[in-house]
């Protein structure tokens, strides 16, 4: 067979899928180009799970079609699989086994043969620091010790497509970069990775290409960039101690004023610059302010953007 | 297939069903080697159940039985029982390993990867059968010292075996499917019930004959009956009759319904 270098490493075209009468992907498409870093980005409930899960021949499409690594997910499984690796939100580690066994057992299902299998282990644990971990069993692995060795179980196939599924939720910020860095180090090494995430700035660090799934569909799709530029920038949210202060602050600022919670929203960029030109209008105005907080453009802003909605709204409907 | 990054590397594209299995196998047997609690428990339990029958309730069953054969004791009658009881735990411990195999996640990472899609059910099973067999043979040692006098030849020693072996196969499949269907572990409980209850209201421990009405219509025509009188005729020399045919045929109908209905689970889309 001939695969040309530009074909992509995954396409979808119209994904369908329901869990009862309840429709989870409503016809999506999807194009990831090869050794690039895609991330789909929704709140819990979007369906980015159940998209990773059908790409990654775990369960059926209703509808549509897909090809991973230039195979068709419903007809040629066995072959996608052969093909990719799948680190999901949920860690796939086998808890009573240690670190080692864990990797010795997926050598041993690559069929790798011993030596070999040990060798690749060896190096994957030194790889995820995991080596002084190596003999202890999984269950006593901490959260992020468990996701690298997760994600090291994925890799000792050589996969050339990764999906990984929500790789950060949960994890302290300190084992969050390690994973981010861990992430750049495989795409360095030219392997094409397929990312969900719910946080716009994992999404804008490591991504070539951003899409917005939002209630089972694609809300936008782009570049970092493009789609930093479609969210206006963040806010300042300005609190006050009674309703008269609101008004007059609203008047002098412009913004959004909620007068039950006795606060405003005024776009602001966050920079230096902004905030003190803020203040100092504030000041001529003699108006007291009881707290203020600099807010940075997050999902909820992409979604408000995108959407007019707030994210949360769809919090567990999945 | 050229050598482009992004085809995949051929020796993963065939399956391997039998290595896999074999992988997999391993995998379930140092589970069972890191925890040597769980194999006490599996070993030590039907031999609880020996002792307690034998050495607590054994005289006055015997009695129950009209005095017992002249010049066996009531270890002689249990103890096909007991190997029934033996296999039935062994299967309620499987259900319970795949369940949390299945609710753990690592199954899914099985099912992504290109391996022989059943290998994972296959090795717990063919690890129940080795644990299973394990358990019987130290009942029948306990039971020995405890003055079990076999009329058994080799060939009857050898076909004990294969009921035993065939009702483990049918028990254990039956067991993963009903491991795969259920959400959590106490999901496992109807199953545990069932092979653990049933040989009770059987002809394990006292004969049929002494059972009222409905309860002896259902002693005399449940599948473990039958299983039961054909160990006891292999192990005592007594007449065997129509039970072995009617033992094989509920062991292997269970076997294959197991296996079917395990295959069709694990086909089926993962849950949510």
């Amino acid at each position: 067979m001939s695969i040309s270098q530009s074909q992509p490493a995954v396409v979808a075209t119209g994904l369908r899928r329901a869990f009862g009468d309840q429709v989870v992907l409503d016809g999506i498409d999807l194009e990831v180009a090869e050794g690039s870093v895609f991330a789909l980005l929704g709140p819990n409930g979007a369906g980015k799970t159940t998209a990773v899960r059908i790409l990654s021949t775990l369960i059926g499409a209703d509808g549509g079609e897909a090809r991973v690594a230039g195979h068709d997910v419903a007809r040629e499984p066995h072959a996608v699989r052969a093909a990719i690796g799948v680190t999901g939100q949920f860690s796939a580690v086998d808890n009573l086994l240690t670190g080692a066994e864990n990797l010795v057992l997926m050598a041993d299902l690559h069929h790798l043969g011993r030596g070999e299998g040990r060798r690749r282990a060896a190096e994957l644990l030194a790889r995820f620091d995991l080596e002084d971990a190596a003999h202890k069993s999984a269950a006593t692995y901490s959260g992020g010790m468990r996701r690298r060795l997760d994600l090291a179980m994925t890799l000792v196939g050589d996969p050339r497509v990764i999906f990984l599924d929500e790789p950060t939720t949960g994890l302290d910020p300190r084992s969050r970069c390690t994973m981010w860095e861990i992430i750049r180090d495989l795409v360095a090494g030219g392997v094409t990775i397929f990312l969900t995430t719910q946080y716009l700035d994992e999404a804008d660090e490591l991504a070539d290409r951003i899409a917005v799934l939002d209630q089972g569909r694609l809300v936008a799709a782009g570049t970092p960039d493009e789609l930093k530029r479609r969210v206006p920038g963040g806010h300042v949210r300005l609190r006050f101690t009674d309703a008269a202060e609101v008004e007059l602050a609203a008047r002098a600022l412009g913004g959004s004023a909620d007068e039950d919670a006795l606060t405003l929203h005024v776009p602001n960029d966050g920079s230096v610059r902004s905030l003190r030109a803020l203040l100092d209008r504030l000041d001529d105005a003699s108006i007291e302010v009881d707290a203020l907080s600099v807010h940075t453009p997050d999902l909820d802003d992409v979604f408000f953007a995108l959407t007019g909605r707030p994210s949360t709204e769809k919090e567990n409907a999945r | 297939m050229s050598t482009r990054p992004m085809t995949t590397r051929p020796m993963n594209t065939v399956p391997h069903p039998v290595r896999d299995a074999a992988t997999m196998l391993r995998r379930t047997l140092r589970h069972l080697a890191r925890y040597p609690s769980m194999v006490i428990m599996t070993l030590a339990m039907p031999v609880v159940l020996l002792l307690l029958f034998v050495g607590i309730f054994g005289g006055a069953l015997n009695t129950g039985l009209g005095g017992g054969t002249p010049g066996r004791g009531y270890v002689d009658y249990v103890v096909p029982g007991i190997l029934l009881m033996t296999v039935g735990y062994g299967a309620t411990m499987t259900a319970l390993a795949v369940n949390r195999d299945s609710t753990e996640g690592i199954i899914a990472r099985f099912r992504t990867m290109a391996i022989s899609r059943a290998s994972v059910l296959t090795g717990h099973v063919a690890s129940a059968l080795a644990r299973t067999m394990a358990s019987c043979a130290l009942v029948v040692a306990v039971a020995l010292a405890l003055g079990l006098r076999p009329a058994a030849d080799p060939l009857d020693w050898l076909a004990m075996v294969g009921v035993l072996a065939l009702l483990a196969l049918a028990l254990n499949w039956l067991a993963v499917a009903v491991g795969l269907s259920a959400r959590n572990a106490e999901g496992v409980g109807g199953f545990t019930v069932v092979v653990q209850v049933l040989p009770f209201v059987s002809s394990a421990f006292v004969t049929p004959d002494s059972m009222s009405g409905a309860v002896r219509w259902f002693a005399n025509n449940e599948p473990f009956t039958p299983v039961i009188d054909t160990l006891r005729g292999l192990l005592l020399g007594t007449p065997v009759g129509s039970s072995a045919g009617l033992a094989f045929a509920w062991c292997a109908g269970a076997a294959v319904a197991g296996y079917l209905w395990a295959r069709a689970v694990f086909r089926r889309d993962p849950r949510q």
